[in-house]
């Protein structure tokens, strides 16, 4: 069974994340991220194979020997050029919060905990953060709890950091120094004002936002079938459901 | 020199209420038939360490009410949503938090493995997690020529670290194969608990190819034979998880009634009330 038709959501922000990873050496995926995984193999199938992937969980993918800790060594090793992070609230100066809302530590909601975060943001050179639901109880002013901070004052030791902000609605770019997003591009379907709406920070935004690329048929025809296939060893669930894929 | 080999209710006992027990995230094949165990024992008041996030071991303890504190980076069902009982537990103020970092939890291990009383960690800096732990510490690197600040973390020396792992010899090593974590645990405990699949004859550790994915039996106080010891979790090179199992356990755990009906459908009667 193959899935027909134009680019779903899911397959344009596979699409967008695997040109971002474009040109890098090294891009490794965390727990629970089955679009960036899908993202990170499609990147190298782009690569011609020059990009070495990470995909956690899958033992495929996941070339360690050492352990849970070498994901983290070879961070800070400066081996790992992109990771991804989200959050169950993130800000407008890219604070994340993955520990829960109201006070610590009797949080009113709680969310798994920090994982990696306060680390990897702080070595990873190219941390793309990744939230599709994009609503205010999401996107928030100030996040309730900092699992991990955007920016860090002069002095700190911080090779890695943010560039930006992929959601269900857009894609922001954030610059560090400014420690603001701005909108880059809305997807397919999606307007500036409906991104205003569910965001509950300040971002910069030019006066014409492009709409973000969809995938062209080749490209589709890539991520719905060996792609599809090979994210299914590590997310069946997820592969089953957006293509059909059922678990070898 | 054999090893003890014991029942599986045997090796929960020695694990004693109070007790610091450090167990492995649910994909590096958790220890499960040992945590029902532990409950059906009572087990109460554990400080338990997720090395370095916990699922359901940690969401099934915490449930039945044997866990004090929780240290570790996450508790989390991962594909199949929020660890239920673990969410209601800190909204009620049920259990103590030490909220971690992934790669925190490693070095501290590796701290303690070394007899060293900390490890520094890059990272950190600015995070509530660190206002929170009133038992890290920053300082200046005191190689760089100004400045630098670096997060100490004092050494995790659990009192037990309770493994699951695809075999052991009458001899007491357990090989483990590519999970590492569970080499540095063992080094970091006190002593080692552990469940195997299955229980081989012959001396591991003369096999070139396997001891290096091997703990030596220095470490280990005492083996149960657990076929299927993982699950519902996955056991990494063995068997895949049960997801209808797991399913099963999200649905009752949504309520302290559901879970308690959980417990009892596995026929787990507490020995006494935690």
């Amino acid at each position: 069974m193959s899935v027909q038709g134009p680019a779903r959501r899911e397959e344009i922000l596979i699409a967008t994340i695997a040109r971002l990873l474009e040109g890098l050496r090294h891009v490794a995926t965390g727990a629970s991220s089955p679009i960036p995984g899908a993202a990170a193999l499609l990147a190298r199938h782009r690569s011609g194979g020059r990009l070495r992937i990470s995909v956690l969980g899958s033992r495929k993918n996941a070339p360690f020997s050492n352990g849970g800790v070498e994901l983290f060594d070879i961070a800070a090793q400066g081996r790992l050029d992109a990771f991804f992070l989200g959050g169950g609230e993130i800000d407008g100066e890219a604070n994340i919060n993955l520990v829960g809302t109201g006070d610590y530590p009797r949080t009113d909601v709680r969310f798994p905990g920090s994982f990696g975060s306060a680390y990897l943001y702080f070595l990873v050179p190219r941390v793309i953060l990744f939230r599709e639901e994009h609503t205010k109880r999401v996107m928030v002013p100030r996040v309730s709890f900092i699992s991990a901070p955007g920016t860090s004052p002069e002095g700190v030791y911080r090779p890695g950091g943010p560039i930006g902000l992929l959601t269900g609605l857009c894609w922001f770019r954030f610059d560090r120094a400014k420690k603001r997003f701005t909108l880059e591009s809305v997807h397919p379907g999606v307007g500036v004002d409906e991104v205003r709406a569910a965001t509950g920070f300040d971002f910069d935004c030019p006066a014409a936002v492009p709409s973000t690329p969809a995938p062209d048929s080749e490209t589709l025809a890539l991520i719905r079938g060996p792609i599809g296939a090979e994210i299914a060893e590590t997310y069946p669930a997820f592969a089953e459901r957006m293509f059909g894929t059922k678990a070898a | 020199m054999d090893a003890r080999i014991l029942s599986v209710d045997a090796l929960a006992a020695e694990i004693p209420d109070g007790a610091s027990l450090a167990i492995v995230r649910d994909q590096g094949g958790a220890p499960m038939a040992a945590v029902r165990a532990l409950i059906a024992r009572g087990a109460g008041n554990l400080h338990l360490i997720g090395v370095p996030v916990l699922g359901l071991s940690g969401d099934l303890l915490i449930g039945a009410g044997a866990v004090r504190l929780y240290e570790g980076a996450a508790v989390t069902l991962g594909e199949y949503g929020p660890a239920p009982r673990f969410v209601a537990a800190v909204r009620a103020g049920k259990i103590a938090l030490k909220d971690s970092t992934c790669p925190a939890i490693h070095a501290a291990l590796q701290a303690g493995e070394k007899g060293l009383p900390f490890m520094p960690l890059r990272g950190i800096l600015g995070t509530d997690i660190l206002k929170h732990r009133t038992d890290w510490k920053t300082i200046d690197n005191p190689f760089a020529k100004s400045g630098d600040p670096i997060v100490l973390l004092p050494a995790i020396k659990p009192d037990v670290a309770l493994i699951h792992a695809p075999k052991a010899d009458r001899l007491g090593n357990v090989w483990i194969g590519r999970e590492r974590e569970l080499l540095t645990m063992a080094h970091a405990a006190k002593t080692t608990l552990v469940t195997v699949e299955e229980i081989v004859d012959g001396d591991l550790m003369a096999d070139e190819a396997l001891a290096p994915a091997t703990i030596p039996s220095l470490y280990v106080a005492g083996i149960a034979e657990t076929k299927g010891g993982a699950l519902p979790n996955a056991m990494p090179g063995g068997y895949g998880e049960d997801a209808a199992a797991i399913r099963d356990y999200v649905r009752s755990a949504a309520s302290e009634a559901g879970f308690e009906g959980y417990l009892a459908r596995l026929g787990i009667s507490r020995k006494r009330a935690a």
